[in-house]
């Protein structure tokens, strides 16, 4: 880096202060409606950030628009509100300017999905050393109501008055697709989930892709209520964690096992499988990951939650700086007279 | 028999082939030759869209044209007084520009029955009569390289790819040149091909040898040196000029340069040139798409960098709203906009200037950005320098306006000396006292630049708008209008920091002749004919296009007439007469092509001859 700008930062890695939650509000007031998923995903993350021992100063959110993407303005860190999809790559010009730093995205799925799709797959296939936190609501709720690359088939809104005709895209599937090496979902009432999640994400060498399911109650109330609320979420979610087999249920009674390379649902209880025959999870296995997350839209199936996948691949940003220094340490630190004077040149007297 | 030499004061050459036939190389070569014997030179390729197109078609004709003399050369050349062609196509695409009485060096081989049909003649130009206006040279050079190399066992694809070297061996025996210059090249170029060393030198020198020995040519000439200002000198071309301009500024400022960009003709040289000065700290991102492109150059300037965005128009076009974010959240960002044809894909390798209005207003909302347009390929140099340090001085978006003429077309460079160069000196805010994102400088009203890694400066900035002071989200109406007319205000002070701008010719007369970008050589020879010619004509071609230099409207007013000669509509003259209130009479021509010099001079007799 230029010594302009090693001048004037921060050379530490680890804070030299113990940080408390409270340092990452910043002053401005929440402006997200009451009620608002939002405010839990904020809370989490304000939560982890101390534990993440990272001077505050070399952190960055980065944003685009859209309700989610407001989020900047609430931390205390540094912070990038952009334009309409275009936060990671934003996000992504800053990391390779300034590897030193810690850069997050705050995103929707209108913002990350829609308008900054390509910008999304190709962020993820680089590996770009983002984590990257996807509001997913289903819903466009700044612009009061349209349906998103996410709603339902059919789904009635504003903007489809006789139901939505669009295939919802699902954002794991997508990430996977898209060669993400850290691909994970959580839901904003599940505040203790939601904290592992952001601190396994920010310790991820790589782009985090993390969908939260976030409840919009204006525009979309309920739209995860079966995974979420108390009756019906221990029956509809199944939490993927690495080395163990896939169980849920209200009393445990019911795993997921492979036939073939199909999920199925069997019992525990009725003396026909146990946990034994069940599938385990392997966050280091990408074909597994792509089988789980196709879980998603199936109605047969409990909805996993958790790290689909978590795997290392070089970083894009490390790959540019190692070339930029590999250069310098070949030809040596270029000199701009001799650069001007190169190339065919003549004397004229 | 005895030759000739006839002395001339200048040369136009066309050198013209299929595109596989490597006529960008022989006249890059021919160029390289000539400067380094002193001429003073100008040159412009002119390629086709297709990468390879069917061989032998019209369409697939490349050409390159260099314009060399013993007194200052300011174009490519209007016409060319020799063409080489070394296939019919490139006979019947090239022919218009050749002169009355210009000589035609042709290939006999790419004559036959198939490269007529191909070209679309129905009988053989070389036996019709049909130029007999001209001093035809026909030569078999296709069977003269294979008889140079009969004994060499080389593939008759290899033996094919070398014959352009025995026009160029011809070319330097008929104008005099040294061979030494590209024998140097060959033996580098093919260091580990010693039989391509072989071919191409001999081939070279049976080209040399049978332009001296046969009675086909009784003429050589010779073109003196030019009277240049003595120093190092380079050729470059406008897009090498541009990158090396970013990268000094870079150095200059003590910066680490930055260029997020996505790749279009004609500006993707500037990135591949970029790609290759690692050594210099120097990141290139090859985005997924313009939008990428600058957006990512945005967050690299928030990081501290000097961030960088190379494209054309129909980039410019996508990267509009993320300009007017850069001017929003007031961060130093270089845009380089090399102009083609337009709208819409148009004529993506030919030239154009139809991007002038785009640069200085097209954005949504008020949102201003000073616009620096280059003259000349070497120019693109000092453009791209002198808009890295405004944009750093007032921490703004900068548009930077070459075109496809400039970029491809080269030039000799007085290489200036790094301590010539001026100061450029940004500088980070440190103390965390009293920080407020959006306070500015009196006298520049520039903010200060806060880059994240700085202890105790945490703040949020964005595209929404800003309090004055605090930088925080502020939608009332007073405030808006407050920062609406500081951001204008901000980009209207460069004004104050930018050299005059200066006439070429009396400073008072009949008639001005206002241009801008790469309209300066022709322009600049039409004028100085006409001045020669006695007539009251000056010159004034502007560099700075927004903010205008501040004696604009004096100069205009000591005219009687005003010409803007543009490759647009009149886009320059809306500017201004809406900024001076002067009629202007613009002359303006859309055809892909430059203006040429006589085109010029004809508008000014038609003026000053009362006409208009």
């Amino acid at each position: 880096m230029s010594t302009l700008i090693n001048d004037v930062i921060t050379h530490d890695t680890v804070a030299a202060v113990k940080y408390t939650t409270k340092d990452f509000s910043s002053d401005q007031d929440v402006r997200w409606c009451p009620g608002c998923g939002d405010y839990s995903i904020l809370a989490q993350v304000q939560r982890v950030m101390p534990e993440l021992n990272i001077p505050k100063e070399k952190i960055v959110f980065v944003s685009g628009i859209g309700c989610s993407s407001r989020f900047p303005y609430y931390m205390s860190t540094y912070g990038f509100h952009g334009i309409h999809g275009r936060a990671t790559a934003i996000a992504t010009g800053l990391k390779i300017a300034r590897p030193d730093l810690s850069v997050w995205v705050a995103t929707g799925d209108g913002d990350g999905l829609s308008i900054g799709g390509n910008h999304m797959i190709h962020t993820l296939r680089r590996n770009v050393d983002l984590n990257i936190l996807l509001f997913n609501n289903q819903i466009y709720g700044l612009t009061k109501g349209q349906y998103s690359p996410t709603s339902e088939f059919g789904k009635v809104t504003k903007s489809t008055p006789y139901g939505s005709v669009d295939m919802p895209f699902n954002p794991a599937s997508l990430a996977l697709g898209s060669a993400g090496t850290f691909v994970a979902r959580s839901m904003d009432r599940d505040p203790k989930h939601m904290q592992t999640i952001i601190k396994r994400a920010a310790e991820h060498k790589g782009t985090s892709f993390v969908e939260v399911y976030q409840n919009c109650n204006v525009f979309n109330d309920g739209a995860f209520f079966q995974f979420t609320e108390k009756e019906t979420k221990s029956d509809s979610v199944v939490f993927l964690e690495h080395g163990k087999p896939l169980v849920f249920g209200k009393e445990n009674d019911k795993g997921i096992k492979l036939d073939g390379f199909s999920p199925v649902v069997v019992s525990l209880k009725d003396g026909s499988h146990s946990a034994n025959d069940l599938l385990v999870h392997n966050e280091k296995d990408s074909t597994l990951a792509f089988i789980l997350a196709n879980m998603t839209y199936n109605l047969e199936l409990p909805r996993p939650f958790g790290i689909f996948l978590a795997i290392d691949r070089p970083r894009y940003e490390d790959e540019i700086s190692k070339q930029v220094d590999s250069a310098v340490s070949k030809r040596g630190r270029g000199s701009l007279e001799k650069l001007l004077n190169s190339g065919d040149t003549w004397v004229i007297q | 028999m005895e030759k000739q030499t006839r002395t001339l004061d200048e040369v136009t050459i066309r050198f013209a082939g299929d595109s596989g036939d490597g006529m960008q190389l022989t006249g890059g070569q021919f160029t390289n030759t000539s400067a380094a014997m002193g001429n003073d030179l100008s040159t412009l390729p002119d390629y086709p869209a297709e990468i390879r197109a069917p061989k032998d078609t019209t369409y697939g004709v490349s050409g390159f044209q260099i314009h060399f003399g013993a007194t200052e050369i300011n174009t490519p050349g209007d016409h060319c007084d020799v063409l080489v062609a070394m296939n019919a196509a490139s006979l019947k695409v090239n022919l218009r520009s050749l002169i009355d009485g210009g000589i035609i060096i042709v290939n006999t081989d790419g004559f036959g029955d198939k490269n007529l049909k191909l070209a679309g003649y129905t009988q053989s130009p070389l036996a019709d009569g049909s130029l007999s206006k001209y001093q035809v040279f026909q030569v078999d050079i296709t069977k003269l390289t294979n008889l140079a190399l009969a004994d060499m066992n080389l593939s008759p694809k290899i033996v094919d790819k070398t014959k352009n070297f025995f026009a160029l061996g011809m070319m330097y025996w008929i104008f005099n040149r040294t061979l030494d210059n590209t024998l140097q090249w060959i033996s580098e170029k093919f260091e580990k091909k010693p039989e391509m060393i072989e071919a191409n030198t001999r081939v070279m020198k049976a080209g040399w040898n049978y332009a001296e020995t046969t009675d086909v040519f009784a003429v050589r000439y010779e073109v003196k040196p030019a009277p240049l200002t003595p120093g190092k000198y380079r050729n470059i071309s406008g897009n090498q000029a541009a990158a090396l301009g970013l990268v000094a500024a870079a150095e200059k400022a003590n910066l680490d340069l930055f260029l997020g960009t996505y790749p279009i003709t004609p500006a993707s040289d500037i990135l591949h040139e970029l790609s290759n000065y690692k050594n210099f700290g120097v990141r290139t991102f090859q985005a997924e798409d313009e939008i990428a492109g600058i957006t990512s150059a945005i967050g690299a300037s928030f990081g501290g960098a000097l961030a960088a965005t190379t494209t054309s128009g129909p980039g410019v076009a996508l990267k509009t709203e993320a300009m007017g974010l850069a001017v929003m959240v007031e961060l130093p960002l270089v845009i380089v906009n090399v102009q083609r044809g337009g709208p819409s894909t148009g004529l993506p390798t030919k030239t154009e200037q139809a991007d002038l209005l785009q640069a200085v207003y097209g954005r949504n909302g008020e949102a201003p950005i000073p616009v620096i347009a280059a003259s000349t390929p070497s120019d693109c140099f000092n453009a791209c320098f002198e808009a890295s340090r405004i944009a750093l001085k007032y921490m703004t978006p900068v548009m930077v306006l070459t075109d496809g003429y400039l970029g491809n077309g080269s030039e000799p460079w007085l290489v200036p000396s790094v301590k010539d160069l001026p100061e450029i000196a940004p500088k980070f805010r440190k103390e965390p006292e009293g920080y407020l994102p959006y306070k500015r400088d009196e006298r520049t009203l520039s903010r200060e630049w806060a880059i994240p890694g700085t202890p105790g400066l945490e703040h949020r900035i964005g595209g929404l708008e800003k309090q004055d002071g605090s930088g925080n989200i502020n939608y009332e109406p007073e405030n808006h209008d407050k920062m609406v007319k500081l951001r204008a205000a901000k980009v209207d002070r460069i004004a104050d920091d930018i050299p005059a701008a200066a006439v070429e010719g009396d400073a008072s007369g009949d008639l001005l002749v206002v241009g801008w970008g790469g309209t300066y050589g022709t322009l600049k020879t039409a004028v100085e004919r006409k001045r020669k010619e006695g007539k009251k004509v000056s010159h004034l071609h502007l560099k700075h296009l927004h903010p205008l230099p501040k004696n604009v409207g004096d100069i205009l007013k000591k005219f009687k007439h005003v010409l803007v000669p543009e490759i647009n509509l009149g886009q320059l003259s809306k500017i201004l007469r809406e900024r001076y209130l002067v009629p202007t009479v613009g002359l303006n021509k859309v055809q892909g092509l430059p203006f040429r010099s006589v085109e010029i001079e004809q508008k000014i007799e038609e003026i000053l001859g009362g006409k208009q």
